[in-house]
């Protein structure tokens, strides 16, 4: 099912989509769907398990469901410290 | 009648500090906040820029944070630090933005009775913060080019993400 929701990028991600977040229609239930279907904008073929989510600013599992209206953020590798 | 530890020293509890911040860290500072009567050990880590990564010359770091989830997710690794270890004062800072080589990027820092737990406790919240919270690095090269950190297939078209850390 269709559901409208935003998309944020963050670090290598966003200077790959060329923008910080957007608003999309998609047909999703989990976030790694999400992930999966915006390749052509993060431009990423890193291991999903390399790579974080959060969802509604809680971090959250590639298998976790994304509902109407959250806002997906979506992570590259971390590199804290 | 017993007495609780904390009702014996008349501790006021201090609230667990984590915090991002642009400005330069302090760690005397830091360290002064933890001051307790009933510490016997206090370890702190700090964690500089340095002058190389992976072969390259580095010219100084850029840090991003998101820094709703990076404060959320750095209170659970402290929540489970104390969890884990019976601790006194924890805290915890990340710098922001640009750094120069030299500089301070993170600082640790806890306080408890005796130092075995001090020592476990640091080292664990500086391997979770370093794994868990949504920091990413940017290294600026003397070379010209730049890339972020641990991020080796993460633009494949645009720029050279191809570096790998080790810090």
């Amino acid at each position: 099912m269709t559901k409208k929701i935003k998309v944020r990028y963050f670090a290598g991600f966003r200077e790959s989509a060329g923008i910080d977040e957007e608003e999309l229609s998609l047909d999703v239930s989990t976030a790694g769907e999400v992930f999966a279907q915006l390749q052509h904008r993060h431009g990423s073929s890193e291991p999903l398990g390399h790579c974080k989510v959060a969802i509604n600013d809680e971090m959250a599992d590639w298998d976790s469901s994304v509902h109407e209206g959250d806002t997906v953020l979506l992570f590259p590798p971390v590199a804290g410290g | 009648m017993k007495v609780t530890p904390c009702c014996f020293f008349h501790r006021s509890r201090v609230a667990d500090k984590v915090q991002i911040t642009a400005d330069r860290i302090e760690p005397d500072k830091l360290r002064d906040e933890l001051l307790d009567r009933g510490a016997g050990a206090y370890v702190s880590f700090e964690g500089w820029i340095r002058d190389h990564n992976d072969g390259q010359e580095v010219l100084r770091l850029e840090y991003e944070v998101y820094e709703p989830v990076a404060i959320k997710e750095g209170e659970k690794v402290i929540e489970e630090a104390r969890k884990k270890f019976p601790l006194l004062h924890v805290a915890c800072v990340h710098r922001s933005g640009l750094l120069e080589i030299g500089e301070c990027a993170v600082w640790v820092g806890v306080t408890s009775a005796h130092r075995d737990e001090a020592f476990e406790a640091c080292r664990y919240i500086i391997d979770q913060v370093k794994v868990r919270l949504p920091i990413w690095k940017k290294e600026h090269y003397v070379e010209g080019h730049s890339g972020w950190v641990n991020c080796e297939r993460c633009a494949e078209h645009g720029h050279d993400h191809s570096v790998m850390s080790r810090s």
